[in-house]
């Protein structure tokens, strides 16, 4: 508990509220059935909250441009990450898979050929999400690309409480390093996932496969709650 | 679409029992798998709590505990815990605790109830406390069972070749020439029972009591030249034993007995088809050998027999006794070179072996103990020089063939070990009747005792009063018991440590001294508790049995124990003979391997059970 003193002034955002206006305003039946789901409370304690860890592959950074070759996600709470009920999907992207971007993610053309295209996966994939509380590590690429993809397809975007393990990582370990820091080489800790993961004394695993990446993510926030935080810490702290 | 957790595969299919898993069934684990973290010092598993999945150690340390909180494992990556739980009645019986932060996979119980069922080796290694896994690294161990699971009639080629004991040596050598056979047995007129077996002349015979004396082959009795009462050996029995009787009496030739009749004879060459290490070559080799120079020449056999035994995958009892037998045999020949230096003993005396020669337990690190008993007839004023010269020549050429001067004095060079029966018998009267837990310290070590020479019936009757005696006086085994119990073993291991009972952490364990020695030493108790004469631990475990002192269960996992400790000690002295190293009993925990780890600490786990029981038999009274 001594930690939620540090926490920043966030904005608490109301998410179950935000979510009841959606499901009203959004026109697409697959929206509303998931915005009816609802989002929890923002002062529910993170160990009660249902968590949905999720990562996904891209052809490059900017989603205006670039498309998504893959998503792994792995539902899990504070206690539990649970592989059984995790889902991977291969993406069919509909902007070319470029050379750089194979060597990233070693998703290749040979195993989009076959692959669905983001329309057919959105179905399921919304169920996954449905209710949970999407956690990613650095949340811009997840949010922007999804919104995204589901604009392009239903013409309108896709809203969702988010928890960036990054943004959290950002919180404890990149305070603003002082003149006489910088003076004497003080460099900023590195915040990518791998080295999040080992500073927490989480095992190495392999990175770029959406799916590994989703539960490397999960078992960061279960290490970052139990090392920074209570387990009854409101989930509006942690979210945006 | 299936989706694969490469990651968790992975690291599964890298410890044991998943590296023996088919890769698909480890991939199916992985899909299945939920994963938590522990932060350093957080509850994993509380008593009594419901435990629904195996646990398996992905990253960190963790520390089991027993329910009165006393340290029980300390676990690393790729190590299972809850798997005791989880067989019975879904109750947390070990709570665990996170050592370092940890992250833990959950394999549930559903899968785990699936990989029991499926496969063997799994249900095997997960069997909480239940030593199957013992069981099997000791089956496994010992490949080269033929000598034990063969049984003699099987080597029996012929039908038996007997003679009456009236016929002429003449006549005898007639039959034996008709039959082409070495020996015959030598039988009553009255009858061909094995009671009525008289004895058993060999071609040796012929030539060393008739040939070379002179004798007239009409006149001269087959009984006349006949090796009286010869040790028989019965049909069922295996040839590992008939190979060990024959190691200990050095001789060629056994009668097989079935149903109280003779039913043929083995000789040596019929058991040299099966034993490859040739310890009987050696033990015969042994006693060619005319001068200690020649038999210090035989060291370098003895330790490649030793290897040889090791690599054929003998088990620990089998090379013990053939270790043993070895010894027995420099010592027997050491004392005829002796007798023929110093001449004959003006009177009879039995050298007696002591510790693990005595127990048959002998390995290539060893001391010599050893004492004489001499006939009461003894005269110290015009003996004892005899008897001086023949146990310092005895000793000296026992150093001179590796086997090291005792350090704590037990050998026959030393007055207080040489001397007449009746002082014997006071001296195993005085320990036993009045135990001294101080000075029985330093003599436990004869009651393991065995004669190899000269008049043996001299020690059959110490041993005879060991197994009277010590069953009926409680606080001398509750002294011997307090003697045992200061001997325990370690908990396990940890990373490249031994971790102790009290948790603390050492680079270094003697698996003689924690493991072996303390085993053998509870043995010891039970077998004097009930009036057993066996010196050997397993033919005591035997004893034991059959009087009902330990539960048949606990026995048997004393004896996988045993036998797995001495094994690993066994081989662990085998590679560092290999490697030219110098031998000891001290290992570093990072020279055994993964599966040794958790057999050693199965084997850990037993004795400690076993000093726990008896501690229950033998509560300190607080005085002796």
């Amino acid at each position: 508990m001594k930690n939620l003193k540090k926490q920043p002034k966030n904005r608490v955002l109301d998410w179950s509220a935000e979510f009841e206006t959606l499901a009203k305003i959004s026109v697409n039946p697959l929206l509303q059935k998931f915005y009816q789901a609802g989002a929890v409370s923002a002062l529910a304690p993170i160990e009660s909250v249902q968590l949905l860890a999720m990562d996904v592959e891209t052809t490059g950074l900017d989603s205006q441009s670039h498309s998504i070759v893959s998503i792994g996600v792995m539902p899990f709470t504070l206690n539990r990450i649970c592989c059984g009920n995790s889902l991977y999907w291969v993406i069919k992207p509909s902007s070319e898979l470029n050379e750089k971007s194979v060597t990233f993610h070693h998703i290749t053309h040979a195993e989009i050929l076959d692959a669905p295209v983001f329309s057919q996966v959105l179905d399921p994939l919304l169920e996954a999400m449905a209710g949970r509380v999407i956690v990613v590590h650095y949340r811009n690429i997840e949010r922007a690309f999804l919104d995204q993809a589901v604009r392009r397809y239903l013409g309108e975007g896709l809203k969702f409480p988010v928890i960036d393990t990054m943004q959290l990582e950002a919180h404890f370990h990149r305070q603003k390093i002082s003149w006489f820091g910088r003076l004497i080489g003080r460099k900023q800790e590195s915040i990518r996932l791998a080295d999040s993961r080992s500073r927490l004394n989480l095992p190495a695993y392999h990175a770029h496969h959406a799916l590994t990446d989703a539960l490397a993510t999960a078992e960061l926030l279960q290490a970052q709650i139990a090392t920074h935080y209570s387990p009854l810490t409101p989930v509006g702290e942690l979210w945006n | 679409m299936q989706i694969e957790l490469q990651e968790i595969s992975d690291h599964l299919y890298r410890f044991a029992p998943f590296d023996a898993l088919p890769k698909e069934s480890v991939d199916a684990i992985a899909r299945r798998i939920e994963v938590s973290y522990f932060k350093a010092g957080s509850d994993i598993l509380e008593a009594g709590a419901t435990i629904q999945d195996l646990h398996y150690v992905r990253s960190g340390a963790v520390e089991i505990y027993r329910r009165n909180g006393e340290l029980y494992d300390r676990l690393v990556e790729g190590d299972l815990f809850g798997q005791a739980g989880l067989l019975r009645s879904n109750k947390v019986r070990f709570p665990a605790r996170a050592l370092e932060d940890s992250l833990i996979y959950y394999i549930p119980a559903d899968v785990f109830a699936d990989l029991c069922a499926q496969h063997d080796a799994f249900a095997d290694f997960v069997e909480a406390e239940g030593n199957s896994r013992l069981k099997t690294a000791v089956e496994a161990q010992g490949r080269a069972s033929e000598l034990i699971q063969l049984k003699c009639r099987a080597l029996i080629s012929r039908p038996l070749v007997w003679v009456t004991s009236d016929i002429s040596v003449g006549g005898a050598a007639r039959i034996m020439t008709e039959q082409s056979v070495s020996c015959v047995l030598v039988m009553s007129p009255a009858g061909l029972k094995t009671a009525e077996i008289e004895g058993i002349v060999t071609d040796r015979d012929l030539r060393t009591r008739f040939v070379a004396v002179g004798l007239n082959a009409d006149e001269t009795r087959a009984s006349d030249i006949m090796t009286v009462d010869p040790v028989v050996i019965g049909s069922d029995d295996s040839v590992f034993e008939a190979m060990l009787v024959m190691l200990r009496r050095n001789i060629h030739h056994l009668p097989v007995v079935h149903d109280g009749n003779p039913i043929g004879l083995i000789n040596l060459s019929d058991i040299i088809r099966y034993e490859s290490h040739s310890s009987l070559y050696l033990v015969n080799r042994i006693s060619n050998q005319t001068s200690v120079e020649g038999l210090r020449s035989l060291l370098r056999d003895l330790r490649g027999t030793y290897i040889r035994m090791v690599r054929d995958g003998a088990t620990a009892h089998m090379i013990g006794s053939a270790i043993s037998g070895i010894g027995r045999a420099f010592t027997q020949r050491l004392l005829e070179l002796a007798e023929k230096k110093l001449g004959p003993p003006p009177v009879p005396y039995c050298f007696m072996v002591l510790g693990s020669m005595a127990r048959d337990e002998q390995l290539l690190v060893t001391d010599q103990d050893n004492a004489l008993v001499l006939d009461d007839s003894f005269d110290p004023i015009q003996h004892d020089s005899y008897f001086r010269a023949l146990a310092t020549f005895v000793s000296d050429g026992l150093a001179a063939c590796g086997y090291s001067y005792c350090k704590g004095g037990v050998m026959a060079t030393n007055e207080q070990w040489r001397q007449p029966l009746k002082v014997w018998r006071s001296y195993f009267d005085q320990w036993i009747e009045k135990p001294n837990p101080t000075t029985l310290l330093n003599s436990c070590i004869f009651f393991d005792l065995d004669g190899v020479f000269g008049k043996l019936e001299l020690v059959q009757e110490l041993k005879d009063l060991c197994a009277r005696k010590a069953s009926t006086h409680p606080v001398f085994l509750s002294a011997m018991a307090r003697i045992a119990l200061n001997r325990t073993p370690p908990l396990g291991f940890f990373r490249t440590f031994v971790v102790e009972t009290d948790g603390q952490q050492k680079r270094i364990i003697n698996l003689k001294g924690r493991g072996t020695a303390p085993l053998t030493d509870l043995i010891r108790i039970h077998a004097l508790a009930c009036g057993s004469t066996a010196q050997n631990s397993f033919d005591r475990m035997d004893a034991i049995a059959r009087s009902k002192v330990i539960p048949p269960e606990a026995l048997k996992q004393l004896r996988y124990a045993l036998e797995f400790l001495s094994m690993v000690r066994i081989r662990h002295q085998a590679d560092a003979l290999e490697q030219g190293a110098s031998l000891n009993n001290y290992i570093e925990p990072e020279r055994f391997s993964s599966s040794e780890r958790h057999n050693l600490k199965e084997a850990f786990q037993v004795l400690s059970n076993g000093q726990n029981f008896l501690r229950f038999r033998y509560p300190s009274k607080g005085r002796f």
